[in-house]
């Protein structure tokens, strides 16, 4: 796992909230804003890689480095190329679906001060907007289009059951050491390049949401498998420059004083697209759905 | 809107005003004074203090530091938010001074012709005129040297003090710093016992009142005369938008964080020159702390949290019983979290199970 006591204490400790009451009512009358043009869609074959899994992990009683899985992406990948823009959320807004962003700035930049519960409010609009199925990815899904971007969490070796502080110093140090500045101000698409993947602004200054609960889960002693886990889905992974935890409703990462060395900039998100099934896309074909 | 000369005439015309009433020839004293061995201190900017004895050697002296009024505008949030600062020395807070009773603090204050304003200091531990406010004024371009004796033992808050509505304003924009007055024989528990520290730091806190625009984003002002008609009016308000240590969210976090080992003693000096404040340090605690700060009261022991009032400093000793990270913060945990008061130890050393242990770390609920 990868926070130190202090950054936990900022940023999990919330309950969950639960109750979204999405009560969109969706009026076809309104103008239907253009569905997201393919050149914005990026689609990655399949494939497998090793992925440090997220959550906080346990042995014999104390905290230890995430176990790292080999996980696979079966079918092609559909992921938005940039981050949703303030513009295309601001059409979920005017159509009464989704609630107003807290944007960092106005203008031709990803929206920035939204909540897993915005996301996902954002997400059930677009689909029933488009006939399509988006979602927000699964921190697999992320970290794949994130590629050689991905960091995971900041977390030590470090971890012995007779003083838990050697881990929590060590990570004070890797985090530190990693002397990121504060970088606030949201700029527009494709200002942070693309990465290996043709995906853009991965970990720049806005940090994405998934639908990945947090989780504690014990290892086997062999330290390879995973005995019990109690997930919390009050609180979801977020991915950018790091990997961190933050509960449902929070839309402004920032922690004022209580985040050790960095902290999200901004949250914001992108979503994938499911391919339809072939029974979908039949019936879809058939006007059916 | 308040132009630069209007706010330099405005604080050298009250000032001066109080300065008529109080300033006083030097008395016969002066002679034997100047008997006395002189020490020359390059102040170091806080969280650190220059070094010191704890116990005085020898008789007492005069003790010399010069400070030169800078203002310049500073960053004091992660947005990247300014305040056209004010400081003594470069540094929010101002240096710690330290002597022992019955020294001299001797003084020189330079403000430089790069400066707009007019300043002073008032120095809580010094007596009569103003806090000797009535005898430091001076303009751009001037310095002036002031001698007070340190007749009581304690820590004790200095601040600029150029008059009327200059004041608050000067003191909101980072112009306070700390004294410290050790007896001479040092600290005392509160039996009355010797007791050292193998580490001092200074820890300013300071509430700003940053202007906001329509969009409710914080405003940027060419200089500190620029934005004294909208800084005061959020003053009046009496709620800060930033209670920081150390002129800025997280200035002692990071690679900035206090460090100490298991079984090391750390005297935190703590001062506050205009509002209520209450540090609490996260996992410790203070084993002797001087909440009013002075010295020849004993000090209490085993506290929680301490209170600092508005315009006074404080200290507390504590010695490191657990390693890990600590965070030191004001107590009213909007301020620490969501204002920016916090600060950390880090501290090495080997855990005590015998204080604290996860007997058993978090799993299902066993039904």
């Amino acid at each position: 796992m990868s926070f130190d006591p202090v950054f936990t204490f900022g940023t999990i400790g919330a309950a969950a909230l639960i109750g979204l009451g999405m009560n969109h009512a969706l009026d076809n009358s309104l103008e239907v804003p253009p569905p997201v043009a393919m050149s914005d869609v990026v689609v990655l074959g399949p494939g497998s890689f090793d992925h440090p899994q997220p959550g906080e992990f346990l042995q014999k009683n104390h905290s230890v480095a995430a176990p790292v899985a080999r996980e696979s992406i079966n079918a092609p990948l559909e992921i938005m190329k940039y981050q949703v823009s303030l513009s295309d959320y601001e059409h979920c807004v005017a159509d009464g679906a989704c609630k107003l962003a807290d944007p960092r700035k106005i203008g031709n930049v990803p929206v920035t001060g939204v909540s897993h519960i915005d996301a996902e409010a954002y997400a059930t609009w677009l689909s029933a907007r488009t006939g399509e199925t988006w979602r927000l990815p699964t921190d697999v899904e992320w970290a794949y289009a994130a590629g050689e971007r991905f960091r995971g969490d900041i977390e030590s070796d470090e971890s012995d059951p007779n003083n838990p502080a050697l881990r929590w110093l060590a990570q004070y140090r890797i985090e530190t050491a990693l002397g990121r500045k504060p970088d606030p101000e949201p700029r527009v698409q494709g200002d942070f390049g693309i990465n290996s993947k043709g995906v853009a602004d991965v970990a720049g200054n806005i940090w994405e949401w998934t639908s990945t609960c947090y989780i504690h889960a014990t290892m086997a002693s062999d330290g390879v498998g995973v005995v019990s886990s109690i997930d919390n889905c009050g609180v979801h992974v977020v991915e950018g420059f790091h990997r961190t935890y933050m509960s449902n409703f929070i839309r402004d990462g920032k922690s004022g004083g209580c985040a050790v060395g960095t902290p999200p900039d901004n949250l914001g998100f992108r979503l994938v697209r499911d391919r339809p099934s072939l029974v979908q896309a039949t019936l879809r074909r058939l006007g059916l759905s | 809107m308040l132009t630069r000369r209007e706010a330099l005439l405005g604080s050298v015309l009250t000032a001066a005003a109080a300065a008529a009433v109080v300033a006083m020839p030097a008395v016969a004293s002066s002679k034997e004074v100047a008997g006395l061995p002189r020490e020359k201190v390059t102040l170091v900017a806080p969280p650190f203090v220059h070094a010191h004895e704890q116990v005085a050697k020898g008789g007492p002296k005069v003790v010399e530091f010069t400070m030169t009024i800078e203002e310049k505008p500073i960053v004091i949030d992660a947005d990247g938010t300014q305040l056209n600062a004010m400081t003594y020395n470069g540094s929010i807070p101002g240096p710690l001074m330290v002597v022992h009773q019955d020294d001299y603090i001797e003084l020189t204050l330079i403000n430089p012709d790069t400066n707009t304003l007019a300043h002073n200091i008032d120095f809580h531990a010094a007596t009569g005129a103003l806090g000797g406010g009535g005898l430091t004024l001076i303009n751009p371009g001037e310095q002036v040297t002031l001698r007070f004796k340190a007749t009581r033992t304690g820590t004790f808050v200095y601040h600029c003090a150029p008059g009327g509505a200059m004041i608050p304003w000067h003191v909101v924009s980072g112009m306070s710093g700390a004294v410290m007055i050790l007896p001479r024989d040092g600290l005392k528990n509160d039996k009355g016992d010797p007791i050292r520290y193998d580490h001092i730091y200074y820890i300013g806190e300071n509430d700003f009142y940053i202007p906001r625009d329509e969009q409710g984003k914080f405003k940027k002002y060419d200089s500190a005369g620029d934005n004294y008609d909208d800084t005061v009016k959020v003053m009046r308000g009496l709620i800060p938008t930033h209670v920081v240590f150390n002129g800025k969210a997280g200035s002692l976090t990071g690679a900035n964080a206090m460090k100490a080992k298991v079984g090391e003693t750390v005297l935190i000096v703590h001062s506050q020159a205009n509002r209520d404040t209450r540090p609490h340090l996260i996992g410790g605690h203070g084993d002797y702390v001087w909440e009013q700060g002075k010295f020849a009261n004993p000090p209490s022991k085993d506290l929680e949290t301490w209170f600092i009032r508005g315009g006074s400093a404080g200290s507390a000793l504590y010695t490191f019983l657990q390693p890990g990270i600590y965070a030191y913060v004001n107590h009213n945990l909007i301020e620490a979290v969501e204002l920016g008061a916090t600060a950390h130890f880090t501290v090495e050393g080997t855990w005590d199970d015998d204080l604290m242990m996860q007997v058993e770390a978090p799993k299902a609920i066993a039904s």
